[in-house]
């Protein structure tokens, strides 16, 4: 079987579908931390139940990309910057999963319950502590700004392949009119 | 995709700057305060910390002590909330008592507030409820409670309060009369066990229907006055609290107040009339009290938005604001403490204590 020029329907589905859920929980977060108003509770809650969300389609989405083949690059593109492209893809799976655990410990650190949309509460796998809580508390507020640095960075070099260089590799994961 | 000419390529760079620089921007922009309101948890915290923080600590209630023991239920609130903790059982508790204030070595006496925090049940039915002294607050934004700090810290220059800024203070926030009247009225007791502690904001209790019923709770002393205390002891309530410990437990009737129709339970200010029916859950019972470097109540962020099921918060404003500044306070003396692990929870207290 030939390698595919396309990402399959189920990983371009979780791309676009994670894509709107990290930056609605990127804002939620920075928003939420400064806010005295009344809605600050319910973001919150939001936060959590769906920062428990992106950490389970984190995992699919790990399982799809294992389990699937991806599209080469072009060969137009020099072996250093393929392998500088995969690292960064790499980079934004750590840092997909490093926001919902560092979430998760932090509360377990605190002691404070993490529910999910009122539905079930998970199990606290964390000792309280202060300085636990400290530094989890730390690596959320960092990964989320490597994470947006990361982002930004893949949506430029994106965009340069799609618009410049118009060499398919943003088609790869849009999609393609057959 | 048919191929086009490259003619307009500084159009597509310009497109592809504008998209990723605009996007940066706007998360900047957020991250910076973007839609925020003029106060927010950050500049409530710097104005508590008063440009002085001392480091590893509170940024309010700064100085106090642990203590455990027991919420012994008598049930009769099970009509009317889910909650666990009311069922006629009884549940542990760990538990802070402090005195309102950033310095955590301030004279106990001197302070105007004194509070009591509690913390009980695990997962989805935990419980954490921080109380102080008085019945109401002076006003009931976040926004202008910042502005009474304000207006009662010591002017930078003097180092001395500036009476005319207070009573401008007051003569634009009508609402702060109940809260004076309170302390006009107001002797503080020679004991922390025989204080009142008061939620001050309300709360919804929640049964099995679904009815909400809004409360408020005070936890009432059943002990009187002890001796007079030495002035010159910055730690006489403390001392005079781990002695009473030591020889018989403190017990609290743990009373709610339930609100009527009529009453706003989104107004902290104001006080709900004598005649609304009260009702004594059970009694909070101390066992124990230690040192924060002995105990285990240090670690806990008492923000009063975590309840249980069963009962649920209020749209009271300042409510709502106590979440984000609490959570900012303990961000700040948690990285303080990860950093630095030699960092004491509070002073030592002397030996004389663990006697
Ligand atoms: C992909 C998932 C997530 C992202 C992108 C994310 C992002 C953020 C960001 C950007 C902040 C603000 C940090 C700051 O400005 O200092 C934040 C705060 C917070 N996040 Fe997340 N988060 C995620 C998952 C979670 C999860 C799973 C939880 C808990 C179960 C969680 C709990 C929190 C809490 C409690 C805060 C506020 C901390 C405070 O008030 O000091 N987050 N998040
Ligand atoms: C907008 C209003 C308020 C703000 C901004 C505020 C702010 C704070 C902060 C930053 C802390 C330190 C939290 C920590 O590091 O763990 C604190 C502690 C505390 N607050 Fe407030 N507070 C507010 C209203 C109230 C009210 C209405 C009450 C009483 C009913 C109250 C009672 C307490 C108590 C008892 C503590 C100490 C808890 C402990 O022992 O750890 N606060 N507050």
């Amino acid at each position: 079987m030939s390698q595919p020029t396309t990402y399959s329907l189920s990983a371009r589905i979780m791309h676009w579908g994670m894509a709107f859920l990290l930056f609605s929980m990127l804002f939620a977060g920075l928003a939420m931390v400064q806010s005295l108003q009344p809605w600050h509770l319910t973001l919150l809650g939001l936060h959590k139940s769906f920062g428990v969300i992106a950490l389970i389609a984190v995992i699919v989405r790990l399982v799809i990309r294992l389990r699937t083949t991806t599209p080469a690059l072009p060969d137009s593109i020099p072996a250093l910057q393929k392998r500088i492209a995969h690292a960064s893809h790499w980079l934004l799976y750590a840092a997909m999963f490093a926001m919902p655990l560092s979430g998760y410990f932090m509360q377990n650190a605190a002691g404070r319950p993490v529910a999910v949309f009122d539905l079930f509460t998970l199990p606290a796998i964390m000792p309280v502590s202060l300085p636990l809580y400290g530094f989890f508390r730390e690596v959320h507020a960092l990964v989320a700004w490597a994470l947006i640095a990361l982002v930004l960075v893949h949506i430029a070099a994106a965009l340069h392949h799609g618009l410049v260089k118009r060499d398919g590799v943003l088609q790869s994961m849009t999609g393609r009119k057959k | 995709m048919s191929k086009k000419t490259p003619s307009a390529l500084p159009l597509r760079y310009a497109i592809i700057i504008g998209a990723v620089g605009g996007l940066g921007a706007l998360v900047f922009a957020v991250a910076g305060g973007l839609g925020q309101s003029s106060v927010t948890a950050q500049d409530f915290v710097n104005l508590q910390e008063g440009g002085n923080p001392h480091l590893g600590f509170r940024r309010a209630h700064a100085k106090g002590f642990c203590v455990a023991g027991e919420f012994v239920s008598n049930g009769s609130l099970q009509p009317y909330s889910i909650a666990p903790q009311f069922t006629a059982t009884s549940t542990p508790f760990v538990g802070r008592i402090s005195i309102a204030g950033g310095n955590p070595t301030a004279p106990d006496l001197n302070a105007p507030v004194r509070s009591l925090a509690l913390s009980f049940g695990e997962g989805s039915s935990r419980w954490l409820t921080a109380m102080n002294t008085p019945p109401v607050m002076a006003v009931g934004t976040p926004e202008a409670f910042y502005q009474q700090i304000q207006a009662l810290s010591p002017d930078p220059e003097t180092g001395e309060r500036n009476p005319e800024r207070i009573s401008a203070f007051f003569a634009a926030h009508p609402e702060t009369q109940t809260f004076r009247n309170w302390q006009a009225g107001y002797t503080p007791s020679s004991s922390f066990a025989s204080e009142i502690y008061h939620s001050i904001n309300a709360f919804y209790l929640i049964n099995e229907n679904g009815d909400r019923q809004a409360v408020r709770w005070a936890a009432m002393p059943t002990v009187s006055n002890g001796e007079t205390l030495d002035a010159a002891n910055a730690n006489a309530l403390q001392d005079e609290f781990f002695a009473r410990v030591e020889a018989q437990p403190v017990a609290f009737d743990l009373t709610f107040t339930f609100a009527n129709d009529s009453d706003d339970e989104t107004n902290p200010t104001v006080l709900w009339p004598s005649t609304r029916r009260n009702m004594i859950a059970g009694q909070i019972v101390v066992h124990q009290a230690m040192p924060e470097s002995e105990g285990n109540c240090n670690e806990i962020n008492f923000d009063p938005l975590v309840l249980p099921k069963g009962m649920a918060a209020t749209a009271d404003p300042i409510l709502r604001a106590r979440s984000a500044a609490y959570a900012e306070s303990y961000r700040r003396r948690a990285r303080e403490h990860f950093l630095n692990s030699s960092l004491q929870p509070s002073p030592q207290k002397e030996s004389e204590n663990n006697q």
